[in-house]
């Protein structure tokens, strides 16, 4: 499904901030894999979402998206095999625009936008019940503004909006990073449904060790902008975070450093 | 001060307004939905007239004018858009270049710096001349009233198609946009070049209206239609919701611009310090949400800066 062929990405090249923040990345993820990323600050996990959506092209390498080498191709063209969410709530959704607005928006994701009306009387009624599904009352509101819903519920729309045209890949850059516990939580559990629901091929990235055990069926690890342990199968049902961090020391012989992730233990 | 003069000024001010309301109007689609500052307007205030009026006087029927108008004004909004877009240059001062080369384009299709136009001699759709004893039909308030109401149909109309709202999503949050495949960049130059073949529209009517296109009437046009989109803002914020009724609020904010000029004219005000007046006036109203947000906001009791 996803293809990634030792990709490069170097910013401030030449300047005192020079930084190498992809360096050979290679990965492949077959249909239906649910894979969590986890690293330390600055290992490069935020870089290569951006990467695989095109936020910028990679220096070198290639991106294969279910046979299509998209590595030059625009971010606004990618998207069409893309569903993301972002870390910030505010990033993923239009916030003067109504609930129903931002749904209609990506559900025409990938298709060619035209003068027929913006949004249907039979697409309201969907995703009506779509909102439903999401338990948080937000199917009587379907025509208020996203900016007065809370950060939680508007990243349960994002994931809504992600999923709605059947992403090839879905993409969560530390989705539950922003909210509260609680929240985070239900988002998490949102995610597990929607996620299992569509058999989607998923990449998360969390800061959270524990999540990023409890979900999905492989792990992977990254430092200096390169994958370092990657755990599947049994493996990975097996994994506790003693036996993570003692393995994440083991390969780059320094101890693991994302504060944020080690308090959340 | 005798009052009677006012009143008998008032009606001119009104149906000028109305002409500027389609100008705000433009400017509402780049500074309030496509989150641009654009001062290509500047320019474009004159183009239209310019072409309009030409074209008129070569014996071109004046419906064809004042398309050949608006299609002159989304050239120069593809220009600035390109500009900002295919060039990387920042969206206001692309609007400045554009305006500026403007002047060199209006002063070649004008071929001097004024060029009148006798309302008598031309079947001209507005003038001064046709505000009072005049049947309604030719009434250059009643026509400026279906400008306004046949624009913002067709706006209501095409920012609730597929494409407008894409246009509406680029302006509010570009990266959300791109995320959900809409190519933002083509979008922000469609909505200038529609904005800017608004304002050249506006700018042909006004050059009928006032018996002339001048090379330097869209001096500080920008200011005017920010001008109208705030007093719109402002005052009918809370009574108009719908989209239709916001830009209608843009074009009464137009409107009401005219008139507090005319009255201010008829208090006495030294009408050379008119756009100093304007200036400042604006520019109170645009900090006043900056103002309201640092001052008027109650920050919390304990611990915690608000920009934490």
């Amino acid at each position: 499904m996803l293809e990634v062929k030792n990709i490069y990405k170097t910013f401030n090249v030449g300047t005192i901030n020079e930084k190498r923040a992809l360096n050979g990345l290679s990965l492949t993820l077959n249909e239906g894999d649910f894979v969590t990323v986890i690293g330390g600050n600055g290992a490069g996990k935020s870089t290569l979402m951006n990467a695989l959506a095109g936020t910028w092209l990679v220096d070198s390498g290639n991106i294969i998206i279910d046979g299509t080498d998209v590595t030059k191709m625009p971010e606004f063209k990618r998207s069409k095999f893309l569903g993301r969410v972002f870390q910030d709530p505010t990033m993923g959704t239009a916030s003067t625009m109504g609930i129903d607005e931002n749904l209609a928006l990506a559900a025409r994701r990938g298709k060619r936008r035209g003068l027929r009306i913006g949004i249907t009387k039979a697409e309201k009624e969907k995703y009506k019940k779509l909102l439903s599904t999401l338990e948080l009352g937000l199917e009587d509101r379907l025509t208020s503004k996203v900016g007065l819903l809370s950060g939680g519920q508007r990243q349960a729309v994002t994931l809504l909006m992600a999923s709605l045209q059947r992403p090839k890949i879905l993409l969560l850059d530390e989705h539950t990073a922003a909210l509260d516990p609680k929240t985070a939580a239900k988002v998490l559990e949102t995610t597990n449904k929607i996620v299992s629901k569509d058999n989607l091929t998923t990449l998360m990235i969390t800061h959270n060790m524990k999540d990023a055990i409890a979900n999905g069926n492989r792990l992977i690890m990254m430092n200096s902008g390169n994958i370092v342990l990657d755990i599947k199968g049994e493996e990975k049902k097996n994994l506790t975070v003693e036996i993570l961090l003692k393995k994440f020391e083991e390969v780059s012989n320094e101890t693991f450093d994302n504060d944020s992730a080690l308090l959340n233990i | 001060m005798d009052i009677s003069l006012l009143l008998n000024a008032l009606p001119g001010a009104a149906a000028q307004g109305l002409i500027w309301g389609i100008m705000a109007i433009g400017v509402y689609i780049t500074y309030k939905i496509l989150d641009v500052a654009d001062l290509t307007v500047d320019g474009t205030m004159c183009t239209g007239g310019a072409v309009s009026i030409m074209m008129i006087l070569s014996g071109h029927n004046i419906w064809v004018s004042l398309l050949v108008a608006f299609i002159a004004g989304m050239l120069a909004g593809l220009v600035t858009g390109l500009m900002h877009t295919f060039m990387g240059i920042p969206a206001i001062l692309a609007g400045i270049l554009t305006q500026l080369a403007l002047y060199s384009v209006n002063l070649k299709i004008i071929g001097k710096s004024n060029q009148a136009i006798n309302v008598n001699n031309f079947d001209l759709l507005v003038s001064l001349r046709y505000i009072s004893d005049v049947p309604l039909y030719q009434n250059s308030i009643f026509i400026g009233i279906l400008f306004i109401i046949v624009i913002i149909a067709v706006l209501y109309w095409f920012f609730g198609t597929e494409l407008g709202c894409s246009i509406r999503a680029t302006g509010c949050n570009p990266n959300m946009s791109r995320a959900q495949g809409i190519n933002t960049n083509f979008n922000v130059v469609l909505g200038l070049m529609l904005s800017n073949g608004l304002v050249a529209l506006s700018s042909a009517l006004y050059s009928q209206y006032q018996g002339f296109t001048d090379i330097n009437m869209g001096r500080g046009a920008i200011v005017i239609g920010l001008a109208a989109v705030i007093i719109g803002k402002v005052l009918f914020e809370k009574v108009f919701k719908n989209f239709a009724l916001q830009l209608l609020g843009v074009a009464l904010g137009a409107v009401i611009y005219y008139v507090v000029l005319q009255i201010v004219i008829w208090i006495g005000f030294d009408t050379d310090l008119l756009k100093l007046l304007s200036a400042v006036i604006v520019a109170i109203f645009l900090a006043f949400p900056y103002w309201k947000k640092k001052y008027l906001t109650k920050p919390l009791k304990q611990g915690g800066s608000q920009n934490a």
